[in-house]
C-alpha cells in the first residue's frame, strides 16, 4: 500500500510532515495577502497617463497627499467613520439581549431554532437582501405603508437607508460571537450573584458584561471593518451618498485612476489597524 | 514546544516572493501598433460584444427584438454580448480584455484608440458601409488621420424624462432639474459619470451667455466652474444619480424619481406608462455611436462579419429603432417610419446635438488663447459635486 509506506515514511520525520502542512496554506496566505496587499500598496505610489488611463511606473506622493489634504476625503472618511460606528453601535445593542436570551433563557429546542433563524439570512445573496431594502425603502414600498397612516415617512434613500441595511447585513456576524461569549458565562455564576443579593442589572454590569466583552468587541470588528469596506450598499440604497469604497470604486471603474484608488484604499486599512491596536491594548484579542 | 523550520527562513522566503511578484508587475504591455486586416477568411464560431443596453438584442428582453439570432444562423458566430452603463465602465472592461468588438460613444472612441484597444477597421471589406451617411464617416471620434476605427451606429440625444402625473405642465426646458429642482425636492436624478458635467454648460450656454461657452466639452476654468457649482446646487435636490438604466427604469415606475436625464430606451422599457420625454428648448447632449474591433481579438472574421451585419440597412434599422436613436444610412429608413422624428439624415440637426466628446486640454472649440479643463479633472470634479 503506497498510503501506508507514505506514513511510514513521514512518521519520523516531523519537520517534513510540518511543511507538507503548512506549504499551501501559507502560500496562499502569502500570495493572496501579503503579496496583493503590498503591490496594492506600491501601486498608490504610481501614476497614470491622463488619457489612456494605464499605470506607470514613476514614482510619486501625489496621490497621497492629494488623499491627506482635500477636503473630499477628509468628508467622505467622517461620514465612512459615523455610518460604521452607528452599525456597530446599532448591532451591538440588538445582538446582547437577543444573545442573551438564546444562551441563558431559551430552551434547548428553541435555542436550536433560534440560531438557524440567525443564520438564516445568510444564506440568501447579499445582493438580494439590499435590494429588497430598497424595495422597502422605496416611496411606494412596505415602510411607508406603514408609516403614512401616522404622518410619518419611508426615510428614503441615503445614509439612514444605509444605516438600515448595513445593520441589518451584519447583525448575524455580531450575535453569533456575543451568543457564544454568554454560552461560556456558567449559569452558576449567575446564581452565586443572585446568591449573595445581586440584582439583575448588579449582576449583569458586574459579572457577565466583563466575561462577554471580548465577544462584543470581536463581533464589533466584524460589523465595524464590514461596514469601512462596503460600496454596494450605498449603491442602491444611498441615494447621492458616497462612501470610501464608492471613491474606490469610481477611481477604478470611472476615472481609471488606479493609484489614487490604492491611495484612497489606504484609508480604511489605516484606520482598522488603529481599531485592531485598540482592542489588543484591551486585551481583547487573546481571549478570542 | 520544538521550533521547527527557522523563522527567519520563512520570512525570506515571503519577502522574496513579494519582491518577485512585485517585479512582475512592472513589466508594460506592448505598444505594438496594430494593423487593419487586409481579407477575411472562416468565421471563428463565436464572439463576444461589449455594448449599451438595446445594442445586442437576442430576444430575452422581449421575444420581437431579436438582431443577433440572424446573425448566428447566417454565420455560425455565437454572439456573447455583455452590456455596460458608462463609458468609463466601457473603458475599464476594454482593458480588462476578452471582448472582440465595442460599440463606444464620442467619449470613448478615442481613449481606446490611444490605449491601442481597438484596431483600424478595413471598410472595404464591409458590404454595408458604403451607404452610411457621409456625416458620419471620417469624424474626429472614428478616424484618425484619416484611418477608420470603426463604422457608425446611430445618434441621439440625451432626453429629459418626467413623470407626468407629479411634473405639469410638462416641462420644455431643462430648468425642472437646474434652476427649478428644489420643486422636486429628493425626486430629482441625473446621470451618474462626469460627462454629465457637459448637460449643465449646454444649459448655461443658453441661461449665462455672459460665460461665453460655445462647446460643452471645450469649458476653461471659469466656464467649468459655473458648471460645477450648478451641479452642486442641483445635487441638493437629486434622489440618486443613475447610471445602471434598470435602476432608473425601477426609480420612475416606482415614483422614487420624477424628472431627470434619460434615454429614450428606457421611456419604452418602463411599463407603468407614467412617463414621458422630451428633448428640452436648450438642446441637449447625445451620442454618436461606433462599433469597434478590439486589437487582441481572437475572433476576428466574426467580429467584421458583426459589423457588416449591424450596419446593414434592416438589422441598423430595427437596433436604432428600438434604442431610440436615428439610423447610420438612408437606406435604413425605407425599414423605419420614425426617421423624420430623428431627423435621421438631417445634417443641420445633427449638428445641433452636442456629442459626448473627451475633454482634453486642447479647446475641442477651437480657443488657443486658453486651456480647457480635461477629463482627469472632469472625474475629480464629479466626485466632489457627489461629496
Amino acid at each position: 500500500m503506497t498510503t501506508h509506506r507514505v506514513s511510514a515514511f513521514l512518521a519520523p520525520r516531523r519537520r517534513l510532515r510540518l511543511a507538507g502542512l503548512l506549504t499551501a496554506p501559507v502560500l496562499w496566505l502569502g500570495l493572496v495577502y501579503v503579496v496583493a496587499l503590498s503591490a496594492l500598496l506600491v501601486t498608490a505610489f504610481w501614476t497614470v497617463d491622463e488619457l489612456t488611463g494605464q499605470v506607470q511606473i514613476e514614482w510619486t506622493t501625489e496621490n497621497v497627499v492629494e488623499v491627506v489634504t482635500e477636503a473630499l476625503y477628509r468628508t467622505v472618511t467622517l461620514r465612512t467613520l459615523g455610518i460604521a460606528a452607528l452599525v456597530t453601535v446599532i448591532d451591538v445593542l440588538i445582538a446582547v439581549p437577543v444573545a442573551f436570551f438564546m444562551a441563558k433563557v431559551a430552551g434547548p429546542r428553541l435555542r436550536h431554532l433560534l440560531v438557524i433563524a440567525v443564520l438564516a439570512p445568510l444564506w440568501a445573496s447579499y445582493l438580494v437582501k439590499v435590494y429588497s431594502w430598497r424595495a422597502l425603502l422605496s416611496s411606494d414600498g412596505i415602510i411607508e405603508w406603514v408609516l403614512s397612516p401616522f404622518g410619518l415617512h419611508t426615510p428614503g434613500y441615503g445614509i439612514i437607508g444605509v444605516v438600515l441595511a448595513l445593520s441589518y447585513l451584519w447583525l448575524p456576524y455580531v450575535i453569533m460571537p456575543i451568543y457564544a461569549g454568554f454560552d461560556r458565562v456558567p449559569d452558576r455564576l449567575l446564581e452565586a450573584s443572585a446568591d449573595l443579593g445581586g440584582r439583575g442589572w448588579r449582576t449583569l454590569t458586574a459579572v457577565v458584561l466583563p466575561m462577554i466583552r471580548p465577544a462584543i468587541i470581536a463581533g464589533s470588528i466584524f460589523a465595524f471593518s464590514l461596514s469601512l469596506g462596503d460600496y454596494i450598499t450605498t449603491g442602491i440604497v444611498g441615494g447621492t451618498t458616497q462612501m470610501l469604497g464608492n471613491l474606490v470604486y469610481t477611481n477604478v471603474g470611472a476615472a481609471n485612476n488606479l493609484p489614487l484608488a490604492a491611495a484612497i484604499s489606504l484609508i480604511p486599512i489605516g484606520i482598522i489597524l488603529v481599531y485592531l491596536a485598540a482592542v489588543r491594548r484591551t486585551g481583547a484579542l487573546r481571549s478570542l | 514546544m520544538q521550533k521547527s523550520l527557522p523563522r527567519t527562513a520563512l520570512r525570506a522566503g515571503i519577502a522574496s516572493m513579494a519582491v518577485a511578484s512585485l517585479a512582475a508587475c512592472g513589466t508594460s504591455s506592448s505598444d505594438s501598433g496594430s494593423e487593419a486586416l487586409e481579407s477575411l477568411g472562416d468565421t471563428e464560431g463565436s464572439v463576444s460584444i461589449l455594448a449599451w443596453p438595446g445594442y445586442v438584442e437576442d430576444g430575452t428582453n422581449d421575444p420581437a427584438v431579436d438582431w443577433v439570432s440572424s446573425f448566428e444562423e447566417a454565420t455560425g458566430c455565437m454572439v456573447e454580448a455583455k452590456t455596460y452603463g458608462t463609458s468609463d465602465e466601457a473603458y475599464q472592461l476594454m482593458q480588462s480584455g476578452g471582448y472582440d468588438v465595442v460599440a463606444a460613444s464620442g467619449d470613448l472612441t478615442l481613449r481606446l484608440v490611444a490605449a491601442d484597444l481597438v484596431s483600424p477597421v478595413n471598410t472595404d471589406l464591409l458590404e454595408s458601409y458604403e451607404g452610411i451617411f457621409g456625416f458620419l464617416k471620417d469624424k474626429e471620434w472614428n478616424s484618425v488621420d484619416g484611418v477608420a476605427y470603426g463604422v457608425p451606429h446611430g445618434y441621439g440625444a440625451n432626453l429629459l424624462m418626467f413623470n407626468t402625473e407629479e411634473v405639469s405642465p410638462a416641462p420644455t426646458s431643462w430648468d425642472v432639474v437646474f434652476d427649478k429642482a428644489s420643486d422636486y425636492d429628493g425626486k430629482v436624478t441625473a446621470y451618474d459619470s462626469p460627462i454629465y458635467i457637459a448637460d449643465a454648460a449646454v444649459y448655461l450656454m443658453t441661461h449665462s451667455p455672459e460665460l461665453g461657452i460655445e462647446n460643452p466639452y471645450a469649458l476653461d476654468e471659469d466656464q467649468f466652474a459655473a458648471a460645477v457649482e450648478l451641479l452642486k446646487t442641483q445635487k441638493e435636490s437629486v434622489g440618486e444619480y443613475w447610471s445602471d438604466y434598470l435602476k432608473e427604469i425601477q426609480a420612475f415606475e416606482s415614483g422614487d424619481s420624477v424628472v431627470g436625464t434619460t434615454w429614450q430606451v428606457i421611456q419604452n422599457s418602463i411599463s407603468t406608462g407614467t412617463t414621458d420625454v422630451v428633448l428640452p428648448e436648450e438642446g441637449a447632449t447625445g451620442w454618436s455611436d461606433t462599433w469597434m474591433i478590439a486589437s487582441e481579438t481572437e475572433a476576428p472574421n466574426c467580429a467584421y462579419a458583426w459589423l457588416d451585419h449591424i450596419a446593414s440597412p434592416e438589422i441598423n434599422a430595427t437596433a436604432t429603432a428600438y434604442f431610440g436613436e436615428a439610423p447610420s444610412s438612408e437606406a435604413a429608413c425605407d425599414f423605419r417610419d420614425d426617421c423624420e422624428a430623428y431627423h435621421a439624415g438631417d445634417e443641420e440637426y445633427a449638428s445641433q446635438i452636442w456629442y459626448w466628446t473627451t475633454p482634453v486640454s486642447d479647446c475641442v472649440d477651437g480657443r488657443e488663447d486658453v486651456e480647457c479643463v480635461d477629463y482627469s479633472e472632469w472625474t475629480k470634479a464629479w466626485q466632489e459635486i457627489k461629496g
